[in-house]
């Protein structure tokens, strides 16, 4: 969003908005107005996630990216549910809610409806979000709330101590699946492109700039923004994503899509995506294919293509594509909302007690 | 006596509609004091529509009133039997009512299954209007008779008026433009004119009002007027009516009136409390009934600046709810007994992160699904301790329908001021009942003042200056609060255990005790900041509130609480809470009457209890509670005053009506009331001992 579309957004905020905001004034002390940096977003409080965790490069890649956006930490929330991701909200030095297991999107569509003006995170983890979450997931997804949803998925059930997740492959065996999981495992990113996402991203933890880069777009998305985020648990589940994200097997096996580029990868880009004559897309040698390798286009409003190219990989293990899949405008919801009062304002005037007490039929008792 | 219509008779009704309504007859009406009249038809002949334009009119001629919607869950059951029966009753009256009355004197049933389910309640000698065409061979079976009700010996002990109405109103509407079969849909409007007839209503507000209802419909209006009119004409022409008859104005205290429901009063209040506080309304909330009538009447209210969000299930609604109090709007979630059986997670966070949140239970029989559609008082327990952890809340429940508007204001006041999920327990019959409500000068409703941190309220030993999200006012505990968007303040909460003051995380065990025991006496408080109880003497009222006082209605005097405990006062106290007000206090009145003087005291807030109940309740020798529910009050003050208590039960999913709790009243002070834990009002029913 550039400045001038920042500024007219502020503008646009409910006039109940700035009544609020008369009631919050801005403190004599503390951080300034400028520009601000890493610290300015880290709380006090000490990191308790295990030692090798994937959860502290995404911490730090939110800290780092939250400096260059165009925000500010009184301005800014994160809501978790419960979860070792869950804990994000107690490191940052923003507003923030440590709620309950599955409802961070039910929560934050709340405030986010109340408050246009701020600007929301939500974090959570693959059980969270996708499993006793997963209703709240969907809905806000499809109403397009102005929160930005981070799923970090790391395949398991990390603060309960190791049960299969949701996203687990079938066959996983856990504490509570000894002789495997049976359960087919969610795709996060078809599951928020079936439910009509705006704004639809994958990344990963070990690509700290790929991270900040992605975690920019989202918040400069103008609707709801959905982040899979492939997040390594180094106790219950290490090494669930090396297939794809070991150093040395990126490069061949992490497809980096790029609006309005063929999509191709490996070293020499000798690879591709390509569609069959079936409409069923597969991975090509970019040689001798050119004419066949698929456009990638996020912007495409219907989300069939986005949707094949989220199921090319059947899990970590096959090439996997990262970056945005989908971006679409649709009309944010609060906006949404905002506009019906106004019109209602308009067309009735501003509600008052006297005319609502009066506005059915009355009778006089003299 | 019956009567039966004549052709003859049919074409005056006719020609007397084509003359607009005029009187061809002179006919001084019969002054009633009261009049309780019970609408019955299938669930698509419009019977709550006539109902409640009946009251309307009513209520426009300045009678007292309360009514009584009660209506099957199916939405349309199998037409004709008596599972798709719906009823609609009101009591008019020239004095202060506070039910909508018992022993119909008169039923209007529009088909045999109506006269079925309903005959049970008409005393005998009362009037049945009935619409004779439908009682043929199949409606019969239908309706279980074996025979016709209107051509054996079954309704010798009623006056029985048998009107064709389907035919008469096919007649009229012929020449209206409309097909025979939607013509038929007019026949409500054919009963209501012949009510209004019978009773002197006046037919020029209802006339008004189907031109309004109907606006774009021509057909629809020119079908209804005509049947309306007709109706009419038939009962002054037909002459089978021999008296017709009239309730006089009630005495009600000056002023400018509405007839309104407790729904619509709640959804009033919550926009009362919104101006009053100068913070904006939000409304998180899933249908259900009998609750959704708030998010319909709020959704309609956007020019007030409320927000309201259908959200995907109950869960989502109170979370909502409470994000947007985070925001520093009034969190508002509205619901019936499944529903806050969903949300009790949410309220516990709502609980640990000390932020308002109103939750709306609107009470229907249960468990499970129960009976959706009917009322019952069954989750006071459940909204004491429906909750993991000690997870204390204020309770409050409105006593009438009118009474739910200061009662959600007062909720919105208590879970501000404290910082607390309040629940708010209506039911079913508040709901959907309606009475006359003396409207508020909007500028005598007190301002809530609700002050957000501003500053940082902590410094460190090094001098930085921190805000401390749990430090408190040390008069009502009420953590500080700042919403997101202040300046410095930036801070995180969650339903973890937080350390008193700071908020940091907590496993310490002394701090949990702490807490728990600082977030239990933060709700405890609230008894300073509440109206003592209020007890109704024969003398007059003592201890009168605004959430509650007969002052408000019947102008009963104030006595004072010395002088009553120091003389020669009952010993009986009739303890009540919630929608039983309306049958408590009618019954208290015809117990009185018998020169039997007990006393009466009703509860408004639930939790805490008013400071001075204990005190109250030890000057009696006698405590009758009265529910609608196994005992649920009876158990709270058996448990926390250590005194016993006669629980009366009834667990119908209908309200009480006067009489019978007027006989369990009587047979107390004669000293008949069985030794049982929970004395039931059914007869049938053995009454429950544990000993």
């Amino acid at each position: 969003m550039s400045e001038n579309e920042t500024q007219e957004t502020i503008e646009a905020t409910s006039k109940e908005v700035e009544e609020l905001a008369e009631k919050i004034p801005a403190s004599s002390n503390g951080a300034t107005n400028g520009k601000t940096t890493k610290e300015d977003w880290t709380s006090d409080q000490i990191v308790r996630w295990c030692p090798g965790c994937g959860d502290y490069s995404i911490l730090t890649a939110m800290q780092l990216a939250l400096p260059e956006l165009n925000t500010r930490p009184e301005k800014t929330v994160f809501i978790s549910g419960i979860g070792c991701a869950a804990r994000f909200p107690y490191y940052m030095e923003t507003y923030g809610i440590h709620g309950i297991h599955g409802r961070a999107p039910a929560i934050a569509t709340g405030l986010a409806i109340a408050r246009p003006d701020l600007d929301i995170w939500v974090i959570g983890g693959d059980g969270d979000m996708l499993s006793i979450g997963g209703n709240h997931l969907i809905h806000a997804l499809r109403r397009n709330v102005k929160i930005k949803i981070l799923l970090f998925n790391n395949q398991i059930y990390g603060l309960t101590k190791g049960q299969y997740s949701p996203t687990s492959e079938v066959g996983k065996i856990t504490k509570s699946t000894p002789l495997g999981s049976l359960d087919e495992p969610f795709n996060p990113i078809s599951i928020a492109l079936g439910a009509q996402a705006s704004f639809v991203a994958r990344t990963h933890d070990m690509n700290r700039a790929h991270m900040q880069k992605t975690f920019k777009q989202a918040f400069e998305h103008e609707g709801g923004a959905f982040v899979e985020i492939y997040q390594n648990c180094n106790v219950f589940n290490d090494g669930i994503f090396d297939g794809v994200l070991k150093k040395d097997r990126r490069e061949e096996m992490l497809i980096q899509l790029e609006d309005g580029k063929p999509i191709t990868f490996g070293a020499n880009g000798e690879r591709g995506v390509a569609m069959t004559n079936q409409g069923k897309l597969e991975v090509v040698d970019a040689a001798g294919n050119e004419d066949r390798l698929l456009i990638h286009e996020a912007g495409r409003h219907n989300p069939t293509l986005a949707f094949a190219l989220s199921q090319i990989a059947r899990g970590p293990f096959e090439p996997t594509p990262v970056g945005i899949f989908r971006q679409v405008r649709r009309e944010e919801y609060s906006d949404g909302i905002q506009k019906q009062l106004d019109y209602a304002q308009k067309s009735k005037g501003e509600g008052k007690l006297e005319e609502l007490f009066n506005s059915r039929s009355t009778w006089e008792v003299k | 006596m019956t009567d039966t219509i004549t052709n003859e008779k049919a074409a005056k009704a006719k020609e007397a509609e084509k003359t607009n309504g005029t009187s061809s007859k002179e006919q001084k009406p019969e002054e009633l004091s009261r009049l309780v009249i019970r609408f019955a038809g299938d669930s698509g002949d419009g019977m709550q529509l006539t109902g409640t334009q009946f009251t309307s009119t009513s209520a426009f001629m300045g009678n007292d009133l309360a009514t009584f919607p009660d209506f099957p869950a199916e939405i349309r059951a199998p037409a004709g039997t008596v599972h798709g029966v719906s009823a609609f009753q009101v009591q008019i009256s020239d004095h202060d009512i506070t039910t909508p009355g018992e022993d119909p004197s008169v039923l209007v049933a529009m088909n045999p299954a109506a006269l079925q389910s309903e005959l049970h309640r008409i005393p005998k000698g009362g009037t049945l209007i009935v619409n004779e065409d439908t009682f043929d061979e199949r409606n019969l079976e239908k309706a279980g008779f074996t025979k016709n009700p209107l051509e054996d010996s079954t309704l010798d002990d009623f006056t029985v008026f048998k009107v064709p109405m389907t035919s008469l109103t096919k007649e009229v509407c012929k020449d209206k433009g409309v097909k025979p079969r939607d013509a038929e849909r007019s026949k409500n409007f054919f009963a209501l004119g012949l009510i209004s007839w019978l009773y002197s209503r006046s037919i020029d507000s209802t006339l008004e009002w189907i031109e309004k209802q109907f606006a774009g419909k021509e057909m629809i209006i020119n079908a209804n007027t005509a049947a309306f009119k007709a109706g009419h004409a038939f009962g002054e022409t037909a002459e089978m009516f021999d008296a017709r008859y009239d309730v006089p104005s009630a005495k009600l205290p000056p002023g400018t009136y509405t007839n309104i429901t407790g729904n619509t009063a709640l959804s009033w209040g919550l926009l009362a409390a919104s101006e009053k506080s100068k913070l904006p309304l939000f409304l998180g909330s899933y249908p259900i009934t009998p609750a959704s009538d708030i998010l319909h009447e709020l959704s309609s209210k956007k020019h007030f600046g409320v927000k309201t969000l259908q959200a995907e299930d109950e869960i989502a609604a109170i979370c909502a709810a409470l994000g947007a109090s985070y925001g520093g709007h009034i969190g508002v979630t509205t619901t019936s007994g499944p529903g806050v059986a969903l949300k009790a997670e949410t309220t516990g966070l709502a609980t640990s992160l000390e932020l308002p949140l109103v939750i709306v239970d609107v009470q229907r029989g249960g468990p499970s699904t129960g009976l959706p559609t009917k009322t019952e008082a069954t989750d006071l327990l459940l909204a004491y301790f429906g909750r993991h952890g000690e997870s204390p809340l204020p309770i409050v429940a409105p006593y009438s329908p009118s009474d739910c508007f200061l009662i959600a204001f007062e909720a919105v006041r208590i879970a501000l001021k404290y910082r607390t999920p309040t629940i708010l327990l209506s039911d079913a019959y508040l709901a959907n009942g309606s009475e006359p409500w003396l409207l508020p000068e909007a500028s005598d409703l007190p301002d809530i003042n609700i002050e957000f941190a501003t500053d940082y309220n902590h410094e460190h030993e090094d001098g930085r200056k921190d805000f401390w999200p749990y430090i408190r006012d040390p008069e009502t505990l009420a953590r500080d609060w700042a919403v997101p968007g202040t300046h410095g303040l930036m801070h995180r909460i969650g339903g973890l255990e937080k350390e008193d003051k700071s908020g940091n995380i907590s496993y310490d065990p002394h701090n949990h005790e702490a807490m728990t025991h600082i977030r239990a006496d933060k709700i405890e408080g609230i008894a300073k900041d509440i109206p003592g109880i209020w007890v109704n003497t024969a003398e007059g009222d003592i201890g009168g509130t605004q959430f509650i006082s007969n002052a408000a209605k019947s102008q009963e005097r104030e006595v004072s609480k010395e002088k009553h405990y120091n003389s020669d006062h009952p010993r009986l106290l009739v303890l009540g809470w919630g929608s039983t007000w309306g049958a408590i206090s009618s019954a208290v009145r015809k117990v009185r009457r018998e020169g039997v003087a007990i006393d009466y005291a009703h509860l408004t807030h639930l939790c805490p209890f008013p400071a001075d109940l204990g005190e109250i309740l030890s000057r009696y020798d006698e405590i009758i509670i009265p529910e609608v529910n196994m005992g649920q009050l009876a158990f709270l003050i058996r448990a926390k005053y250590l005194i016993n208590v006669r629980s009366i039960s009834k667990v119908q999913a209908q309200p009480y009506v006067a009489s019978e709790l007027k006989q369990i009243f009587m047979d107390a002070v004669a000293g008949k009331l069985p030794d049982d834990e929970i004395i039931n009002v059914n007869p049938n029913l053995s009454n429950r001992s544990f000993s």
